[in-house]
């Protein structure tokens, strides 16, 4: 359930989400999932990769900033009301998610949800508990 | 207006300034020799006993004395007196950690005064006066010092400290002063913030403006005497020397006038040590004659200009100070603030470990205030995939270098190896735009 993500540190400044590609293309690493966050200074890059490691790697070569940290992935039916009841776990036990990313293939019976919360043991047994499916 | 506040020492004919020079060095001299270790440890090095200082002349036999001397013996260490002389203490920027800090005795605060009041009565203030003080109060001396000098005129002093703009702009209009002190960017930025609620600045009761504590420009007087309808005059001082009053200008603003009875300027260049002639562009350095609580003996303030004896129109004949155009260290001066960039290497080194070192300060002025942006980068391998994070990192190291530095900044984190040049060599550490406005 645990899925391991690399977070890139960029300045805002235009022509660094590109460099972040090349750097992955050049080493033939395929991007899987990859979402910003920005603030008006800086933007954050989260990247799932087919090699998390070997991106870090290239990555720190090519003068990014990056580090790896592990969400927490899991399933639910690609329809009305099932983030809902997933989403109503976490606030009935109080755990408070930090970010969260999903995506869902056009077509798809599944949605892939991850995110980050600040007690992910707490997280993955509530989880487990309610039989949902995950990554 | 013209007038002399102290005619016999202001307009002193030369050979009785030489006369005077020479007794107050040879004073000083013996008494920096006779209480201050350093000092003396200084003169046995190059051989120079107090006998040997016959006359003014007799000065360039002396040894220097920096502000590393003065860090060297934090904190009362370059005191010539016991503390139970000493009734005040000023202080400033160190170049790291440590303040730089001045005891002052009861005649040291007089003079100081004096000093203040010579400049203020010189062009028209008076008993009848009312001063809007603007400097900050306290461990800096721009505030109390000009008080204490519009005390000793009898004047109405307004102790308003620096800050809280809209209240400045209340007493200027309820109080009515006639006189303003702050520093030269704060007074067009003042006259700003008064435009923008409705209210004309060249309605305020205020008639002359003394401005200082950072290097300011003929476009910036010429500014601020349109937005108030005033005078501007430059006052000029550094606490190690005693702090604003050092020297200032008179009624025809040809140069600040030094008030030379009581410090002897010298230009020096700065490389070979020797001194140069009166005209030639050098380092400023003075030697305290009168003070008692710590005096220097020919001070490298590391300030850069020139010094003329020309007799002023106005009927002194100090010698007179041109404008400070730059500074032979790095030193930045921020908001009026003295800052050194190895203060901000101290307090990033003891801050957190995710930063490192290696920074950039970026000056740049945005509506006539000076915006410190100081650029650091991250340590290897570190990265944030929350912003909460960055946030929080931001806010810590911003604290930890304004509590350094006694002056807010921006913080702006980079990525590892940025402020490095393509060869590897590290860039410069003061990216200074004010000057492009």
């Amino acid at each position: 359930m645990l899925v391991n993500q690399i977070a890139v540190f960029l300045e805002n400044r235009s022509g660094r989400i590109c460099e972040f590609a090349k750097v992955l293309k050049d080493a033939n690493i395929n991007i899987q999932t990859m979402n910003i966050a920005d603030t008006a200074e800086y933007g954050i890059l989260r990247a799932i990769t087919s090699d998390n490691q070997k991106a870090i790697q290239v990555l720190k070569e090519n003068g990014f900033n990056t580090a790896a940290s592990d969400l927490i992935g899991f399933k639910v039916a690609d329809k009305p009301g099932e983030m809902y009841k997933v989403l109503r776990m976490f606030e009935d036990e109080n755990i408070n998610i930090s970010y969260l990313y999903s995506y869902a293939e056009i077509g798809s019976k599944q949605a892939c949800i991850l995110l980050k919360v600040d007690c992910p043991e707490t997280a993955i047994k509530l989880l487990t508990k309610n039989n949902v499916e995950g990554i | 207006m013209n007038r002399i506040f102290n005619e016999k020492y202001e307009c002193m004919n030369k050979r009785d300034k030489f006369d005077l020079q020479s007794e107050r060095l040879r004073d000083v001299v013996q008494r920096v020799y006779c209480n201050v270790p350093w000092y003396r440890r200084k003169m046995e090095d190059v051989g120079i006993k107090p006998d040997d200082i016959k006359d003014i002349n007799d000065i360039v036999k002396l040894p220097f004395t920096e502000k590393k001397d003065l860090r060297e013996n934090y904190p009362f260490g370059s005191f010539a007196l016991p503390n139970k002389n000493i009734v005040r203490v000023h202080a400033s920027s160190g170049t790291s950690g440590k303040l730089t800090v001045v005891g002052y005795t009861k005649h040291d605060l007089a003079n100081w005064a004096e000093c203040c009041a010579r400049g203020l009565y010189g062009v028209g203030v008076d008993e009848e006066s009312i001063i809007h003080i603007a400097y900050g109060y306290g461990l800096f001396t721009g505030g109390l010092g000009i008080h204490y000098g519009g005390e000793y005129l009898g004047a109405m002093v307004v102790p308003v400290s620096s800050g809280n703009t809209p209240r400045q702009i209340m007493l200027l209009e309820d109080f009515k002063a006639d006189t303003i002190c702050c520093t030269p960017s704060y007074a067009i930025f003042l006259s700003e913030e008064a435009k923008k609620i409705g209210k004309d600045p060249r309605q305020f009761a205020l008639k002359y403006g003394f401005f200082g504590a950072e290097p300011w420009t003929e476009e910036m007087r010429n500014k601020i005497e349109k937005a108030y309808l005033i005078k501007a005059y430059d006052i000029y001082g550094l606490s190690e020397i005693t702090g604003p009053g050092v020297a200032t200008e008179c009624f025809y603003q040809c140069g600040s006038h030094v008030q030379d009875d009581m410090f002897y300027p010298e230009i020096i260049n700065p490389e070979s040590g020797l001194q140069l002639s009166y005209g030639e562009e050098g380092e400023l350095v003075f030697t305290t004659l009168l003070k008692e609580g710590m005096p220097l003996i020919r001070y490298r303030t590391r300030d850069v200009g020139s010094i003329t004896d020309e007799i002023c129109k106005c009927g002194r004949t100090s010698v007179r100070l041109r404008k400070i155009t730059g500074r032979y260290d790095d030193m930045i001066i921020v908001k009026g603030v003295n800052v050194f960039p190895s203060q901000i290497e101290t307090a990033l080194l003891n801050c957190d470990e995710r930063v490192t070192s290696n920074f950039r300060v970026v000056l740049d002025r945005v509506n006539n205030l000076d915006i410190m942006d100081i650029e650091i980068e991250l340590a290897t391998g570190v990265a944030f995939d929350e912003v909460r994070e960055i946030e929080k990192l931001t806010a810590k190291v911003a604290s930890t270098v304004a509590s350094e530095i006694g002056v807010t900044c921006n913080i702006k984190l980079i990525s590892s190896g940025k402020l490095l040049t393509k060869e590897g060599e590290k860039i410069k550490r003061v990216l200074d735009n004010r000057n492009n406005k």
